[in-house]
């Protein structure tokens, strides 16, 4: 492996420089926001500007003392990110709403969660400890907004939102990490059992029946999401997320085709059974006439005008008309970015994103224990994947469905469950690119052999 | 396992490439037919703030843009007389973007319009705030007003008032109307109540594409039957001198239908009638046996040439002006109450108004003009409309035979509330049944006959017989007058 011929190196004061740019974007948006709405560095802009510099800086002083060879283009990609997103939250804000002071406090909570992530947690091997409490904490996440009392009922056609105190909060987000912790340990310790036996049906190899267990499962999961939740969105995820796991420990392309077989047939029962799922197929297909404009279809075709009056360069932040779109700070934010920074701007966005999971998948490949590659490259496909449907609904490209993107849309458990992943992947990345850990394992990952794929591999290492 | 890794980033990147295209598409390839979209308002509320021209009636503005107090905008849409003009100006919001002239007009008012090209280089140079072209109408003042005061509060109506020789719109009205100051408000939360208060009275003619005279279709009754008589001496079959069938029912053979004359009018006096007679009376018996000798293609086709089915909005510089229409599958009995004006076939206030200014032109319909010049902000004119003949609905000989039966119908049939003394006055009345007892009441018509000037358009809606005969021709009466004593 590449990475084997170059001496670990921590490259945190790459990650500082870097850190210093992604402030100076985010901040420089808040900026020219605040221009344009005639209070250009008021107390409000030095504060919030402060806040998320510190917030930042503190982070990157832990990466120093905890995980110093953690991937230092990681954390700066994503304060640009969550910069950009709390600019122009921010810029969105009509007056007497304060969604920009909420999504930064939000923020402050999720980076403060993540530190934590990586103080305590140290090594992410501890995880694979939790396996099946991880499995049992997503169901008990994905059972709870439908408990009546603790549930906030449907709101906007999902029932996914819990009432804590005066907030609402989505555990679907949080349930995406434990099911990639749970499906992690599950595979890594299984992978051999599910590998062992199969049939040969021309140039694939299927697994026995039984070994389909957990592919089953993941499947009737987001089945049961989409029913009882309605969230088209999250249910896509989950699955994504388990085939590319499986995908991945088993390196059979038959899982692939059994899951993407499997959400073929789920999503076409679902689109003649599930009226919210029909409406939604029908209203991606004829957005554009005028009775499905009324009755469904605005969001989108606002975002799309949107982003058409935006073109090539954008009208400049503060310059459109970005809070014509229902949801402009959330569901369509990417759109409220494209009008207003142009294809340009929306470009150099979604390249962070890019950037961003393959730095996840970078870790993926440099980690040597199986728990954390299935982990890394799980949390990254999922950033991918989200992004995927959300940018992809906002465009047109598929039906919308409601998922936040990434760091960028308002929403308190979205940045929360984003930033303990951003957590986790920086620890990936630092065992990945720190000096062959030769401690002995920590206690627990019980099964798992020194050196994953090869033990060839393992003696080229030492 | 590498591999399988490898090969999950390849396919992230993949599902990437694909929303870099569907963003290219979108922002860049794509952008130009979402700007152009009806759907999209995002071109008005651009120059939302800005110095907007004005919407001009006998030189006083009935839409302008003043300086206002709000911190957000410069300028305030304001409207002077709204519920007299709402119906042509419509309305310029924020937050429900603009209908009426402030839509179709948008580029001149705003200033963006191919004419004003250089005029937004100068302001660039100069620094000034844009500031857009006024619209002058063609509407008289007094006549929009007499109009609209014509209609009752609380009654639906809409009244149409041309040059027939010119086209141009003299007064074009309806009711319920309503104050598009209400709407153009800034202050959000008044502008969605007042909205959502309007939306809820039926018949407001808040959008023209759906009410008011240009977008309500409406069943023409009687006044249809000037299409028929068009068809009829078109066809060659009929002439002046035609006896036509008058039974007081019309049976159908296999159904129980009969298709009657009114049992209280005059034409239940005789079960022949000569033509004349039949339109002066409004005979139901005689027009549908017309349509049936003649096919549905013939009526379809004479009303097609009266303007049916065409979208009037370009010549109007509305947005649209909705087509009326002549149904397509009839059976019998069908085109027979059709060609009454019953059952399916629809027609605008404004249709119907062409209607009669082509048979008072000699049979050239004139393109309707609403839009008498643009000027740009120092005065000077960019646009002047001039009177164009839109299409040639039938014959001047036709045409003069129409005008003569439809003088004898106000001289001694069923218009006779429209008759003016000392002017010959052409008119038409009818009636469309609603089904529940009331009707819509119509008068179309024009004078004086031998050089008309001035042709007059009513519809009121839901009304009883009584009443509708009340507020069709004599009203009517009142305009000629108006127009031909100024």
């Amino acid at each position: 492996m590449s990475q084997l011929s170059t001496i670990p190196k921590p490259r945190r004061n790459v990650e500082l420089l870097l850190l210093i740019l992604a402030l100076s974007v985010g901040i420089g948006a808040n900026m020219l926001v605040g221009v344009d709405q005639a209070k250009a560095f008021d107390s409000d802009f030095w504060f919030q500007s402060s806040l998320l510099a510190v917030a930042a800086l503190v982070f990157h002083v832990v990466l120093r003392i905890r995980a110093k060879y953690a991937d230092p283009v990681i954390l700066p990609l994503v304060v640009a990110l969550n910069g950009l997103g709390l600019a122009m939250i921010h810029r969105l804000d009509a007056p007497g709403e304060d969604t920009g002071n909420n999504q930064l406090r939000w923020t402050l909570i999720a980076m403060a969660v993540a530190i934590g992530v990586i103080w305590f947690l140290k090594d992410h091997r501890v995880l694979r400890r939790f396996t099946y409490i991880s499995l049992a904490v997503s169901a008990l996440l994905l059972i709870l907004p439908l408990v009546p009392g603790i549930s906030a009922g449907e709101i906007l056609g999902a029932r996914v939102w819990i009432r804590v105190g005066p907030m609402t909060f989505q555990p679907g987000e949080i349930a995406k990490i434990t099911l990639a912790i749970f499906f992690a340990g599950y595979l890594s310790s299984n992978r051999d059992l599910i590998l062992l036996a199969g049939r040969k049906i021309g140039p694939l190899q299927f697994p026995r029946f039984k070994d389909m267990g957990p592919m089953i499962t993941a499947w009737l999961v987001s089945i049961g999401v989409l029913i009882f939740q309605r969230d088209l969105g999250s249910s896509v995820l989950f699955f994504g997320l388990f085939i590319v796991m499986i995908y991945v420990a088993t390196s059979r392309i038959s899982w692939v085709v059994i899951g993407v077989g499997l959400i073929l047939g789920g999503g076409f029962v679902a689109a003649q059974v599930f009226s919210h799922v029909e409406v939604r197929i029908y209203g991606w297909l004829n957005a554009f006439s005028p009775d499905v404009y009324e009755t469904g279809s605005r969001q989108v075709i606002e975002g799309l005008f949107g982003m058409a009056n935006g073109g090539l360069v954008g009208t400049g932040l503060g310059q459109g008309r970005p809070d014509l779109v229902p949801f402009a700070n959330s569901d369509m934010i990417i759109a409220s970015i494209g009008e207003e920074l142009g294809l340009i701007g929306l470009f150099a966005v979604v390249l962070m994103y890019v950037m961003l999971f393959t730095r996840g998948f970078r870790a993926a490949l440099g980690t040597r224990d199986a728990f954390g590659k299935l982990l890394a490259c799980g949390l990254s496909f999922a950033i991918a994947l989200q992004c995927f449907v959300v940018i992809g609904g906002v465009t047109r490209l598929i039906p919308l469905t409601g998922l936040t993107t990434p760091f960028l849309a308002a929403g308190g458990s979205s940045l929360l469950a984003n930033w303990i992943i951003v957590g986790l992947l920086l620890l990936i990345s630092h065992t990945a690119r720190g000096p062959v850990d030769t401690t002995p394992l920590p206690p627990g990952g019980a099964a798992e052999p020194a050196g994953i794929d090869t033990p060839t591999e393992a003696v080229k290492r030492a | 396992m590498n591999q399988a890794i490898r090969n999950s980033w390849v396919a992230a990147i993949a599902m990437f490439a694909l929303i870099f295209g569907a963003i290219s598409f979108v922002q860049v390839v794509g952008a130009d037919d979402l700007k152009g979209n009806p759907l999209n308002q995002r071109a008005i509320l651009q120059n939302y703030c800005n110095d907007r021209g004005a919407i001009i009636v006998g030189g006083e503005p009935v839409a302008e843009s003043v300086e206002g107090t709000s911190e957000v905008c410069q300028f305030q849409r304001t409207y002077a007389q709204p519920a007299l003009y709402a119906g042509l100006t419509g309305y310029f919001s924020r937050n429900y973007g603009a209908t009426g002239l402030e839509v179709a007009m948008n580029d001149q008012l705003a200033g963006s319009s191919d004419q004003q090209f250089f005029d937004r280089i100068g302001q660039l140079f100069l620094g000034n705030q844009p500031k857009g072209a006024s619209a002058e109408l063609t509407i008289d003042p007094a006549i929009q007003k007499l109009a609209y005061d014509l209609i009752p509060d609380g009654q639906r109506g809409s009244i149409v008032v041309t040059n027939p020789k010119t086209g141009a719109i003299l007064a074009m009205v309806s009711k319920p109307s309503y104050d598009p100051n209400l709407i153009a408000t800034q202050d959000p939360n008044a502008e969605t109540t007042n909205i959502n208060e309007l939306v809820k009275v039926p018949g407001i003619n808040l959008n023209q594409n759906v009410s008011g005279p240009t977008g309500e279709l409406l069943a023409p009754g009687s006044v249809f039957k000037l299409v028929d008589t068009a068809a009829a001496l078109a066809s060659g079959k009929y002439n002046k001198d035609s006896v036509l069938p008058n039974p007081a029912e019309m049976p159908f053979p296999g159904i129980q239908y009969k298709l009657p004359n009114y049992a209280g009018g005059n034409c239940y006096t005789q079960d022949k009638a000569s033509f004349a007679f039949a339109l002066q009376q409004s005979c139901n018996t005689p027009f549908a046996s017309i349509a049936l000798d003649l096919g549905r293609d013939a009526i379809a086709e004479q009303a097609a040439k009266f303007g049916f089915g065409e979208d009037l909005g370009d010549q109007l510089k509305l947005a649209y002006a909705r087509g009326s229409g002549f149904p397509d599958d009839l059976d019998g009995p069908g085109l027979a109450q059709s060609a009454i004006g019953q059952k399916d076939v629809r027609a605008t206030p404004l249709q119907i108004a062409l209607m009669t200014s082509a048979i008072a032109n000699n049979g050239v319909q004139m393109s309707p003009s609403l839009v008498k010049t643009v000027r740009s902000p120092d005065l000077r004119v960019i646009d002047e409309p001039q009177p164009e003949a839109l299409r040639t609905s039938t014959t001047p000989e036709i045409a003069r035979q129409i005008t003569e039966w439809m003088t004898s119908a106000v001289s001694q049939g069923i218009a006779r509330g429209a008759a003016v003394p000392g002017v010959q006055v052409a008119g038409k009345t009818g009636t469309a049944e609603l089904g529940n007892g009331l009707n819509n009441s119509w008068f179309t018509g024009f004078a004086p006959a031998n050089n008309p000037e001035v042709s007059v358009t009513i519809v009121m809606e839901g009304v009883d017989i009584t009443t509708g005969a009340q507020l069709t021709s004599p009203n009517a009466k009142k305009i000629f007058e108006a127009v031909l004593n100024k």
